[in-house]
């Protein structure tokens, strides 16, 4: 079997036995990528010399018998919300191009230990705020399955580079189903691990109490061997928890016997596409035909979601965001040139028009240039509903009603050991279709928020296709901390289904 | 009211001290002052991207111990939130402080005057919460680049903010209180509240309060001034003297405009030292909108019973009650009680271990004040560094007691034991001090009686203090003789002679 | 701020500008006006729910007292430290003058 068409697991078992030597797989990879990512947009960063330095010295010791990680010679791509010390890191953003952080995140360090070998770092939507990887500075991202459309967000191009083969895993990140909605719309495996599962040291934050690192990969099996390496307490991060990492990759090989599936009757109402609904049925079937059992479960508060999320969300993006002022790193705008607020434009009381001082103009002038609209949006939703008259009755009453939600998934949990449905209402739309209307985009995160907003874990993974051939994503939800579960009913459902092997037609024979 | 003015001084003071942690608040980067800029820094106190807060447990001790010292209330239950504005010298565009469940309140610090010149004045502390420094900014004008140059070596220290009811009643209260609050916090080992080096800052709050008579058509009641917030101010001197001349420019315009506080928002001005005057400062309309809410960072801590209760154990004691306790112990004045403590827990400690071997506090504490504190201040030294030890010191008080020789003679030798750092024998030996037998003493007064016959006559004739006048003559001949000594012997000697 | 928390004026947004150090012009006024009020309109369907006995959930998490011990840990050198500053000198980073007193707070 080439590369290009074997699992990660599979992969490293080759690596290890010498089948392949590391810089032939990475040079596979790179050359893959090389050939298709003018297509598809999904890197900002390919480090093609450094990935082939590392893979030659890991070959280099395997040789000499001196010990090498659990992952040694996989490439591995990050999405480019992830501080990498040796590779520039630029959340899409033009307020971050070229910058280099003096550090690696957490998971990075891990992965490197664990011998992975960093083929680039992919696009995104801007500082992961968005549903489709359309708000990127540096262009969008294309679905493999159909160019002509999105691969979802913002964890677009960490999917659409596992979907087309340029490597076999990403790490993404997820808020408000950033991996598991991008990975339902190309047809791949995501998994966003509970709260605190990961350290998120190094990972550029949206919203602190929201955002997750997980794997992105072909199958649940390629997600738990990443998750071993990835999970972990970390004392660098306060809210990582403090509890062991289970060997995923020994407990996923068990049958559904007993476990109970819940199914959400709320999920399918009008708005969700009648192709989804039916490939989401026909997974629950699969699941039942395996040994599990399904049950009617509500969330009562899940249609709140979507507002709560956009009041959290944006409010801890609007402080996350407020260190790219142009002061200590980042773009700064040039003294008089460029981008400027009109005469009068600065309305706020007190003020003719222009700057109070050179300092101020500095950071408007700086952070309106830098950022996209999208993010712009967000920072100033979010400080609207922080300040002064307005907290209460937004922000604030967004945190109540979260604990509303978070207590709708532990009271389904008494009756059900998951809760499974669609990850997305639609299949992959078309770019530009709903760039015009922000709300419209907000809506594409229906089904994934609640899992954020509770802090519990959540997968998606292929559960069929349209009739025009894009993938239909099938999610399971679970409690906190029962990441073995995810893994081993996507898993089993692997097992008795082969959407996850298929590959976009357009992808086929290594041409773009 | 004071009986000066026609009019009230309220004060209020806020308080921001460094805690003496090895590292920063939320990582692990060094707090040491004077450092060349920016080589304390890392990621998390840069406000890097991705970078985390991890609270620093020392801090949080360090902050209760002052908190329980200042009598406070401590919430089982705290966390921290985020202060949102933009200035160069806050990296992360906010400041992770407390806002509404700060680690404790309501608690209080009383200040007296030993010399009694204002009222003993109890001072409320409304909270004291846990937060962390900004960076330094630098305006470089001699440069003439238009630059501010931003060091963020002190950014991520340790604060905590210490704000007071407006309970002070004057500028001189408030410059003892501060002195009380630094002593406080010096002997707890929580600051070394330098205002030179930046580890203590003060802002005031300070209005008046002035009695309107009845007229015709009012009752009599209490205008107040506007509130005004003086910053800038350096030292424990300049809080007074803002203070002072802050009263005098409110009442000056009360008396001209009548403008009474009301909604407007406080007014800050900024102290000029060298002018000696405040100075308006521009009102930054939104930046009193700081939107607080919770730090999502960090987690909330917890404080049981048990860990108040193990900080208070490992407290030591405070100024307040080491000075009854002095006093009470050793027998000494509240007045030198005082004295002892305000110098510091060293010195205490130093007066314990001499006042113990002497075994009476009177003397220890009177050769303390009138000889180990005037040398220490002439040479600007410390008590860890003094060269002569409480064992050495107690040695001479010991010889004084035994009559080898006088107290003036005494503080002589102690003069040199503390140049040369030498035991007391082998001072007294150098300086050819040897006691003088009794032999001696008689052979010499009987020299003295022979050589002062009226003053011989005069003691005769019951002017006893007549014999003084041969103690400088005895001196003269023999400086080692005991002055006390010389004088019982030749009283004896003149009625013997009958 | 307007009266109706539902609906942003141009005023409103350019005060919100303002706090978040955003340079608007008056095309991005007009434009955010309409969509963040839209947005605001969306959101305030929270208002719908009682929520009046129910405590915040800011953390998903129930963990308390996390510590680090008061022990140095390596800083970055001063070169690393200023190695993506848009201006610096050496020692320091540089930033238009600021006017006044130090730190806002």
């Amino acid at each position: 079997m080439q590369p290009l068409e074997m699992s990660a697991v599979d992969l490293v078992a080759s690596l290890r036995q010498g089948d392949i030597t590391a810089v032939e797989c990475a040079t596979v990879f790179l050359d893959r990528i090389e050939a298709t990512n003018g297509s598809i947009n999904a890197f900002l960063a390919v480090d093609r010399e450094g990935a082939l330095a590392r893979a030659a010295d890991i070959d280099a010791r395997r040789k000499a018998g001196k010990p090498v990680g659990p992952l040694a010679g996989l490439p591995v791509a990050l999405k480019d919300v992830l501080c990498t010390a040796d590779m520039p890191t630029t959340c899409a953003s033009k307020m971050l191009a070229g910058f280099r952080p003096p550090y690696d995140a957490d998971v990075v360090a891990r992965l490197r230990r664990a011998d992975a070998v960093f083929v680039g770092k992919t696009n995104m939507d801007e500082f992961a705020m968005g549903g489709s990887n359309e708000n990127s500075a540096f262009g969008p991202v294309r679905n493999p399955w159909d160019l002509s459309r999105a691969p979802g967000g913002s964890s677009g191009g960490s999917a659409a580079c596992v979907a087309a083969d340029m490597a076999p895993v990403a790490i993404g990140s997820d808020t408000g189903g950033s991996i598991r909605q991008p990975a339902g719309l190309c047809g791949i495996t995501g998994l966003k691990p509970t709260y605190g599962r990961v350290s998120r040291r190094g990972l550029i934050a949206f919203a602190s109490s929201l955002d997750q690192i997980g794997p992105m990969a072909r199958s649940a099996a390629d997600c738990a061997l990443i998750m071993e390496t990835i999970a972990g307490h970390d004392p660098g991060d306060s809210t990582s928890l403090v509890v062991d990492v289970p060997r995923y990759t020994d407990l996923i090989d068990k049958p559904l016997t007993g476990i109970r599936i819940g199914r959400v009757p709320e999920h399918f109402a009008a708005g969700l596409d009648p192709e989804v609904a039916k490939g989401v049925e026909e997974a629950f079937a699969v699941l039942m035909a395996a040994g599990a059992t399904v049950h009617d479960v509500h969330l009562p508060h899940a249609k709140y979601g979507i507002p709560t999320y956009y009041l959290i969300a944006p409010c801890e993006a609007s402080s996350n965001l407020a260190r790219y002022d142009g002061a200590h790193y980042g773009h700064r705008a040039e003294p008089g040139k460029g981008h400027r607020a009109e005469p009068g434009g600065q309305r706020s009381a007190g003020q003719a028009g222009g700057f109070e001082s050179p300092l101020v103009e500095m950071y408007c002038r700086s952070r309106a240039e830098g950022f996209g609209p999208e993010v712009k949006r967000r920072i100033m939703l979010g400080t609207y509903a922080l300040s002064a008259g307005y907290y209460d009755a937004y922000y604030a009453k967004a945190l109540r009603v979260r604990r509303l939600i978070r207590q709708d998934y532990l009271d389904a949990f008494q009756t059900v050991d998951l809760i499974g449905g669609p990850v997305s209402a639609t299949p992959a739309f078309k770019l530009g279709e709903k760039t015009d209307d922000p709300l419209a985009m907000y809506l594409v995160d229906l089904y994934t928020v609640g899992t954020n907003l509770a802090g519990v874990g959540g997968i998606s993974f292929p559960c069929g296709f349209t009739k025009s051939g894009l993938p239909i994503g099938f999610q399971l939800q679970a409690p906190p901390l029962a990441e073995p579960l995810l893994l081993q009913a996507a898993d089993r459902f692997q097992r008795l289904t082969d959407w996850h092997r298929r590959r976009p037609q357009a992808m086929e024979g290594g041409k773009a | 009211m004071s009986t000066n003015t026609p009019y009230t001084t309220i004060i209020g003071l806020e308080v921001h001290v460094q805690l003496m942690t090895r590292t920063k608040l939320f990582c692990g980067c060094s707090t040491k002052f004077g450092g060349a800029p920016n080589t304390q820094v890392c990621p998390t106190c840069l406000g890097l991207p991705g970078s985390l807060p991890v609270m620093n447990r020392q801090a949080f001790d360090l902050a209760l111990r002052a908190a329980l010292a200042l009598e406070c209330t401590i919430a089982p239950f705290t966390k921290w939130d985020r202060k949102n504005y933009f200035y160069p010298d806050l990296p992360k565009g906010y400041q992770i402080s407390q806002f509404d469940l700060p680690f404790s309140s309501d608690g209080f610090l009383e200040v007296v005057d030993p010399k009694g010149a204002f009222e003993p004045r109890r001072v409320g502390i409304v909270r004291v919460h846990l937060e962390e420094d900004a960076g330094k900014s630098m305006h470089d004008d001699a440069a003439g680049t238009g630059d501010t140059r931003i060091d963020l070596n002190r950014a991520g220290t340790p604060l905590c903010e210490i704000v007071t009811q407006p309970d002070l009643r004057s500028p001189q209260e408030a410059r003892a209180w501060l002195n009380e609050l630094k002593l406080l916090l010096v002997y707890l080992g929580v600051s070394d509240c330098n205002m030179q080096e930046g580890s203590l800052r003060v802002d005031a709050n300070v209005n008046l309060h002035i009695p309107v008579p009845a007229t015709a058509g009012a009752e009599a009641r209490v205008a107040k001034t506007p509130i005004v917030e003086i910053k800038n101010m350096n030292s424990f001197r300049s809080v007074e003297r803002a203070l002072t001349y802050e009263a005098a420019r409110q009442w000056e315009e009360w008396q001209a405009t009548k403008a009474e506080m009301g909604k407007t928002p406080k007014q800050t001005r900024g102290w000029d030292d060298p002018a000696g005057i405040t100075r308006a400062q521009r009102h930054k309309e939104e930046s009193s909108d700081y939107r607080y809410f919770p730090e999502p960072d960090l987690v909330p801590v917890t404080v049981t019973a048990e860990r108040i209760q193990s900080i208070r154990g490992g407290m030591g004691e405070p100024p307040v009650s080491l000075r009854k306790t002095l006093a009470s112990q050793w027998q000494i004045s509240a007045y030198d009680a005082d004295v002892l403590v305000n110098q510091g827990r060293e010195l205490v400690d130093y007066f314990e271990d001499l006042a113990t071997r002497v075994g009476e506090g009177k003397v220890a504490s009177n050769w303390m004040q009138q000889d180990v504190l005037r040398i220490l201040n002439e040479t600007n030294g410390t008590v860890s560094a003094f060269p002569v030890r409480p064992a050495g010191l107690a040695d001479l008080i010991g010889r004084v007691k035994k009559g080898d020789f006088d107290t003036s003679r005494a503080r002589e030798i102690f003069a040199e034991m503390v140049t040369s750092g030498r035991p007391v024998d082998d001072v007294v030996a150098g300086m050819g001090i040897s006691a003088v037998s009794d032999d001696d003493v008689i052979a010499l007064c009987r020299e003295l009686l022979a050589a002062n016959p009226k003053i011989v006559a005069d003691v005769k004739s019951g002017k006893e203090q007549a014999a003084a006048g041969l103690i400088g003559q005895a001196k003269k001949k023999n400086a080692n003789v005991n002055p006390g000594k010389v004088r019982a012997i030749c009283l004896d000697l003149i009625r013997e002679m009958g | 701020m307007s009266t109706s928390p539902q609906t942003l004026t141009t005023k409103d947004v350019a005060k919100v500008g303002l706090l978040a150090r955003l340079a608007l012009s008056e095309a991005d006024l007009e434009r955010m006006a309409g969509e963040l009020s839209k947005i605001v309109g969306f959101v305030s369907m929270l208002g719908e729910l009682d929520t009046a006995n129910v405590a915040p959930l800011a953390h998903p998490l129930d963990t308390q007292n996390v510590f680090r011990d008061d022990v140095p840990a390596a800083s970055l050198s001063t070169a690393e430290a200023l190695q993506s500053a848009p201006r610096h000198d050496g020692e320091c980073f540089l930033v238009p003058a600021v006017l006044g007193e130090s730190s806002a707070a």
